[in-house]
């Protein structure tokens, strides 16, 4: 099988590394060439009759909230990845993608308030979708939080990925229940946001966008990825100097791949 | 100089651990105290770094420094080593260098004394523990302290490490230090012995 | 003063590292004061009318929470034997832990305040003055916490028991501070009065916390 014997070469660091190395080039070209295209195109799109000029905030806002809940999906997947499969890269994947993570769903907290400013008059309202995004945030915090308090990689990783697909679980529950807080203390005066279908004219540079916004994800991902491996590669170097003794020499401190702790 | 201890009692969580104890050691000398589990070596140890106030009895150092009390005059090597493994082993006794204050030697020299030079810059979280007990040994050559008081200085020590300790010991005796070590194991230097008898 | 700048640069190299706690708090923070619409309703004006009690409980409840390793970790790992035993009186080096700490850990709640308003719907002059009250209280939370953090390794527990024993303690602290921040915003004290004496309170502390702390360190080692 073509796709087995991918996946278990890209299993291997090592492989992953050279692999990465010669893809990112393209993978960063790419996302700029569509994010200028995205962005070109957003500020030729015509204002809405109601909203103004301000509806072009959803061309940034949308994707981030997208990619806000899809880069919880793939730490999820990364998550059974460490659970079940312990593939040895499912951790490094997992703990690369959280900060990217935070920081797109911070960027659609910050979009979103700025879009609800006009009509709301307030940077902030408790909108149910809003404050959905702003609980995954705090999860995505929570989550970063937990790899930062573990010092060893391996054992943060299984709490860390227990935690993901808890949240994975919950967090249609969180948004359920949000829903219900918000109608319940605000019946239907609120304004929708994007709520009516959107005009052809939105919808391409929103696609565009959407997919440059992914791209960006993917490069910025594989990036940080190739940075926690390098990462746990020096913490590996540095146990093995502090085990070696002062004056033996350095025979059999060569470097050794990680993964499999 | 000369610490000498006059019919020290300890009480701890209602029981009495020893009494009646006098001990004396002067400078250039090391007291070994010996004896089973549960005899009050470790309790001696921290009566006399003033972390436990004995019951009855006093405790004195002649010829020190007469400004300080005996305490500050003295350098404790515990159970435990005192380190954070969040900060570097430079950090660490660079920490300790600083915050102890008084006569200080260089602490590159210090760490190489003690075979952890390669070390300096790693953090002390991947130490093992016989590399953590070497550290805390490199915080008594860091800092100038007459006296020694040690806990089974030598747990955790391999043999190399050991007989580095031994030669680290005699060279604070021969200085005009004092010692005074907790020990199981045979010291590796002359020392006056110090039973203490669950009977005492 | 070399060795409580080393002991103050020390302690927040810790808790900023990898394993620290200082960031933790803001987080906590954070979380709690987003919990709070839940149960009063999303109602902005409610909000914005509560946001000063909100944010002061959060930072109150936030720097509590950090306090409980002030002194255990250091007892666990022997290192506060070395301190009590330094040429450094116990006073002193109490203060430098609590001057860190409240650096780490409170510091970073003053600076997360102005976003926490915004959630609160508080306009720029009362999140100014409930960051200004912050400054001028969170000292005093921090410097009588430290008392039961030091009374926590006597009693080798630390937690629920360091809470039941500092959050009365921290009442007044918790009263003018948001007596001040309700002044600012809608008087109809003058914000002078209140900020005073939370000023007050924060020095008093300055003195009694270090003392109190020291003595029941002396006390408590075994």
């Amino acid at each position: 099988m073509k796709l087995t014997e991918t996946l278990t070469d890209l299993a291997n660091p090592t492989r992953f590394l050279a692999l990465t190395a010669r893809i990112l080039p393209w993978l960063a070209a790419m996302t700029a060439i569509l994010l200028a295209i995205g962005l070109y195109q957003s500020a030729m799109a015509p204002d809405d009759y109601q909203q103004g000029a301000t509806v072009k905030i959803m061309f940034i806002h949308v994707p981030n909230a997208w990619l806000s809940m899809f880069v919880w999906s793939v730490m999820s997947v990364a998550a059974l990845g460490t659970l079940v499969w312990r593939h040895p890269l499912a951790d490094v994947a997992a703990k690369a993608a959280a900060p990217i993570g935070a920081a797109f769903t911070f960027l659609a907290l910050v979009t979103g308030s700025l879009w609800g400013r006009p009509m709301w008059g307030t940077y902030w309202e408790w909108d149910a979708r809003l404050t959905s995004v702003l609980i995954l945030f705090l999860m995505y915090l929570g989550l970063m939080a937990l790899w930062r308090a573990v010092e060893d990689p391996s054992r943060a990783a299984r709490a860390a990925a227990v935690l993901t697909l808890v949240g994975a679980i919950n967090i249609p529950i969180i948004k359920f229940s949000v829903d219900w807080w918000n109608t319940l203390h605000q019946p239907a005066s609120v304004i929708r946001m994007g709520g009516s279908t959107l005009d052809k004219a939105f919808l391409w540079p929103l696609l565009v966008m959407a997919i440059a916004f992914s791209l960006l994800f993917v490069t910025l991902h594989l990036a940080a990825m190739r940075n926690e491996i390098l990462r746990r590669r020096v913490r590996n170097l540095q146990m093995m100097q502090a085990s070696r003794v002062a004056f033996t020499s350095e025979a059999g401190a060569g470097p050794k791949e990680i993964g499999a702790a | 100089m000369r610490l000498s201890g006059r019919n020290l009692k300890c009480v701890r969580g209602g029981r009495e651990v020893f009494s009646g104890l006098d001990l004396s050691a002067t400078s250039g000398e090391a007291l070994a105290v010996t004896g089973p589990n549960g005899a009050g070596k470790t309790s001696l140890l921290r009566v006399l770094a003033g972390l436990l106030a004995p019951a009855e009895g006093s405790i004195a150092l002649e010829g020190g420094d007469a400004e300080l009390s005996l305490p500050e005059q003295a350098h404790y090597l515990g159970h435990r080593d005192a380190l954070k493994p969040a900060l570097s082993v430079m950090e660490n006794l660079s920490f300790w260098r600083e915050f102890l204050g008084g006569d200080t030697l260089d602490a590159d020299r210090c760490l190489a004394a003690v075979a952890l030079d390669h070390a300096a810059h790693l953090p002390a979280a991947y130490l093992s523990a016989g590399q953590c007990r070497r550290l805390s040994i490199a915080r008594l050559l860091s800092v100038r302290r007459p006296v020694w008081l040690l806990d089974e200085p030598t747990s955790a020590l391999d043999a190399a490490g050991q007989e580095m300790f031994i030669g680290l010991m005699r060279d604070h005796l021969a200085s005009g230090g004092l010692i005074v070590a907790a020990t199981h194991l045979p010291l590796g230097i002359d020392a006056r012995d110090l039973r203490m008898g669950g009977a005492a | 003063m070399s060795a409580l700048a080393a002991l103050i640069r020390r302690d927040i190299r810790i808790a900023l590292r990898v394993g620290g706690g200082a960031l933790i708090g803001v987080l906590f923070f954070l979380t709690v004061t987003v919990l709070m619409p839940f149960a009063v309703g999303p109602d902005l004006a409610l909000l914005s009318r509560l946001g000063p009690a909100i944010l002061w409980l959060g930072a109150l409840l936030a720097s509590l929470l950090t306090l409980d390793r002030l002194f255990t970790a250091d007892h666990e790992d022997g290192s506060l034997d070395l301190i009590v035993m330094s040429r450094t009186p116990l006073e002193l080096a109490c203060a430098a832990k609590a001057l860190a700490h409240w650096l780490a850990a409170g510091l970073p709640l003053i600076i997360a305040t102005p976003i926490l308003g915004l959630l609160l719907n508080l306009d720029g002059t009362a999140t100014l003055a409930v960051a200004a009250t912050l400054l001028a209280g969170t000292p005093a939370l921090t410097f009588t916490g430290m008392i039961g953090a030091a009374l926590a390794v006597t009693l080798h527990r630390g937690g629920l028991l360091l809470a039941v024993l500092v959050l009365p303690l921290s009442i007044p602290v918790l009263i003018f501070g948001v007596a001040a921040s309700q002044a600012a915003i809608s008087g109809p004290l003058s914000f002078g009065t209140p900020f005073s004496i939370l000023c007050a309170l924060s020095l008093a502390s300055l003195v009694i916390g270090p003392f109190a702390a020291a003595a029941s360190l002396r006390h408590g080692l075994d």
